[in-house]
């Protein structure tokens, strides 16, 4: 009788053994994430694993260069591929996407997760019809970088005030001394709506440009985009390195490390890059300002998330929600705080990030990184109205190719094969086409 | 009557030679030397670069324990050894009917098939990817050899028909005559007679297999990405990873860059087989 029961005993454990590791691995999914490859989203892979041990879930990732990624998820989302569960995305896509009804909603992440602690700007950014489709990983404006032993050698103060572009070309003229290996400023050059575009839309939108009057029209060969662009080109051949066409965000960041340049307006995530004194030979003489202006000061600095989302057509959203709400946390920011370093924290998506001391310690730029990305706003960038939200960018689909071709025009006019004049015929004439062919224009 | 070369003549053909070499050559060497430096060192004048720097495996061991090279090479492997297999199969029987009973339209159907590859890949893509889905093979090996084969497909088909065509058909058609079935034909006459042009399209087959980076990209996730998805993980606009893309690079092209080393006898025999008269 002992026996049996021992027996019916060993008999009842193994088989709540096994139901038990059934049960997990019913429970336990397989998620594939696709993501750019840098070094926030580098970190978050690292981490990833802590993830993994607390839920007994697994990630496969997938890194691809941000264009690729941007093709690859396209394909696999337009065509309801299911090839990923998380994706990376960024301001630009995250309304166009959630709109077409391809992104799962994301308003229930859970009471912890704490949506009010996401800054404002940065969530509407990332929603559509007053949903949340994307959750920011990162968030950042664009300042300008500047080399403090410069400006005080040669006698020049930064003003409180925003400066407007005439008096920052008047700086950079006293600061270029190519001799001595510095050239006066450092601009993205390289052809692309992501690349040289990132700087010459807020450009235009300081002289009072704009992309589209209220009915769609393309404005690009208005006298204030005129005025932007020789500003620009007569800048970067007077003041800027020599190949400037060959120079984006990567190139520049690097000639701004190296001590090459006096002056750099680009994104407030590289600050950590340049105050770090591991990889910037001039992270104790650099300071900061706000992007200057010129007929306005609306648009002057760029808005920029990395967020990550959902497409409709992935079959784990429930493991997916609960990796997001993991990965863009309050926690998650200490976690990487902690074990990385605080000046490693991703920044601009939280208020909770801003108020913790040991941050604001370790990352000086905290202050004007936060004001600059409060003072961004998409829904009114430029002087005049216009029917499109977005500051460096315009939130249609069809500004991806347009944005693309522009940034090839001026590109061409900055490496002296067409003039100003003709770089802008040729936008505008393409632009036409484009969005008469979209039916913005009947 | 041969014409006399003299010394100085031959040392600027050896010189003109060894500098286009070096010049062909010289990418791969610089990507070589940059996988072996810091990332603060690859981004530095070329010349300090090679001469004011240390040398370093970070970059490798970093790759390494980030990525893993093991699963994007053994993909790699399967893609385009099986590509190129299940390609001869096919191009075989096709490529031997089209050089010893060749029809009317046998030309045009020649040139259409080469015409195949003047088509932007881009432009059939969702196509593919949708019948892909439809499928359940995306992101699975056995779609991308198939998708591979379909691609390489008209190469191997002409070049295996340039191959038979040197071959006399007087000799197949004696094995004809001695009783050999098709089968027999093809196997112990054809074959072993063009196994110098066979051996350069399956190499040439597989390397092209290797490189192809746009189906290998857009039809694969996470389970058979190859190492062209290998290389591509360290390509950023944001963010400096020249020394780790290097190091990714070689550790990519290694293996078919040893395997062209070592058949580089059989390659070029066969690429020039039939070739002079």
């Amino acid at each position: 009788m002992k026996k049996s029961l021992m027996t019916l005993n060993r008999g009842l454990i193994g088989a709540s053994a096994l139901v038990s590791v059934a049960a997990t691995a019913a429970l336990a999914e397989e998620i594939t994430i696709a993501t750019v490859n840098n070094s926030d989203m580098i970190i978050m892979q690292e981490l990833s694993s802590q993830w993994e041990a607390a839920t007994g879930n697994t990630v496969e990732w997938v890194v691809l260069e941000e264009n690729v990624l941007r093709q690859r998820v396209t394909t696999d989302i337009a065509t309801d591929g299911g090839s990923f569960d998380i994706i990376t995305i960024g301001a630009y896509e995250a309304p166009i996407w959630g709109g077409q009804d391809w992104l799962v909603g994301l308003e229930d992440l859970g009471a912890d997760y704490d949506y009010d602690d996401i800054f404002e700007p940065v969530r509407n950014g990332l929603s559509a019809n007053g949903t949340l489709y994307a959750v920011p990983f990162y968030a950042e404006s664009s300042f300008t970088f500047y080399r403090t032993d410069l400006f005080a050698d040669a006698g020049i103060t930064v003003p409180g005030a925003q400066m407007t572009y005439d008096d920052f070309a008047a700086i950079v003229a006293k600061l270029h001394d190519p001799d001595n290996g510095v050239f006066g400023t450092c601009q993205r050059g390289k052809a692309g709506w992501g690349e040289n575009m990132a700087f010459v839309g807020p450009l235009v939108n300081a002289f009072g440009g704009k992309w589209f009057d209220l009915d769609w029209n393309p404005t690009i060969d208005s006298p204030e985009w005129k005025a932007a662009l020789t500003y620009y080109v007569d800048l970067m051949n007077n003041y800027g390195p020599p190949g400037a066409t060959a120079n984006g965000h990567n190139e520049n960041r690097a000639l701004f490390a190296d001590g090459k340049c006096a002056t750099w307006v680009d994104a407030t995530s590289a600050a950590g890059y340049i105050f770090n004194p591991d990889q910037s030979s001039v992270h104790d003489v650099t300071g900061f300002f706000q992007a200057p202006k010129q007929v306005t000061d609306k648009g002057t600095g760029w808005f920029w998330a990395w967020a990550l989302a959902i497409p409709k057509s992935s079959q784990k959203v429930d493991a997916a929600k609960a990796f997001l709400a993991w990965s863009t946390s309050k926690e998650y920011v200490e976690l990487v705080g902690e074990t990385k370093g605080w000046v490693a924290a991703p920044p601009g998506t939280r208020k909770s990030t801003y108020a913790n001391p040991a941050y604001s310690e370790a990352a000086p730029f905290a202050a004007t990184v936060l004001n600059s990305i409060l003072a961004a706003n998409p829904a009114d960038a430029t002087r005049d109205p216009v029917p499109y939200t977005g500051v460096q960018f315009v939130a249609i689909p069809e500004f991806q190719g347009i944005g693309n071709y522009v940034g090839q025009q001026v590109s061409a006019a900055l490496a002296g094969q067409q003039s100003v004049d003709q770089a802008l015929a040729n936008s505008q004439q393409f632009a036409v086409r484009e969005m008469t062919k979209a039916g913005y224009i009947k | 009557m041969a014409r006399g070369v003299t010394i100085s003549r031959k040392s600027v053909n050896t010189i003109a030679a060894g500098v286009l070499g070096l010049l062909m050559f010289f990418p791969v060497l610089w990507i070589v030397i940059l996988s072996f430096k810091t990332e603060g060192d690859a981004i530095k004048a070329p010349l300090e670069i090679l001469f004011g720097t240390g040398w370093t495996t970070e970059s490798y061991g970093t790759v390494q324990a980030r990525s893993d090279y093991f699963k994007h090479f053994s993909n790699s492997l399967i893609i385009s050894l099986g590509s190129t297999f299940l390609g001869l199969l096919i191009a075989v029987p096709a490529a031997w009917s089209m050089a010893f009973v060749p029809a009317k339209r046998t030309k045009d159907v020649l040139m259409w098939m080469l015409s195949t590859k003047m088509l932007p890949p881009v432009g059939v893509l969702v196509p593919i990817y949708l019948i892909f889905r439809d499928l359940g093979i995306l992101d699975t090996r056995s779609g991308l050899v198939i998708v591979l084969m379909l691609i390489n497909l008209p190469i191997i088909i002409w070049m295996l028909y340039t191959y038979f065509r040197e071959i006399p058909g007087e000799i197949l058609e004696a094995a004809r005559m001695d009783g050999a079935t098709l089968r027999e034909e093809v196997v112990h006459v054809l074959i072993p007679m063009a196994i110098p042009g066979m051996a350069s399209t399956v190499l040439l087959n597989i390397i092209l297999a290797w490189n192809e980076a746009f189906w290998t990209l857009n039809l694969t996730a996470a389970k058979a990405a190859p190492l062209t998805a290998f290389i591509a993980s360290y390509s950023s606009p944001e963010g400096l990873f020249y020394a780790k893309l290097s190091a990714a690079s070689v550790m990519a092209i290694a293996p078919i860059l040893m395997m062209g080393w070592f058949s580089q006898k059989q390659l070029v025999r066969g690429l020039t087989f039939g070739a002079v008269k």
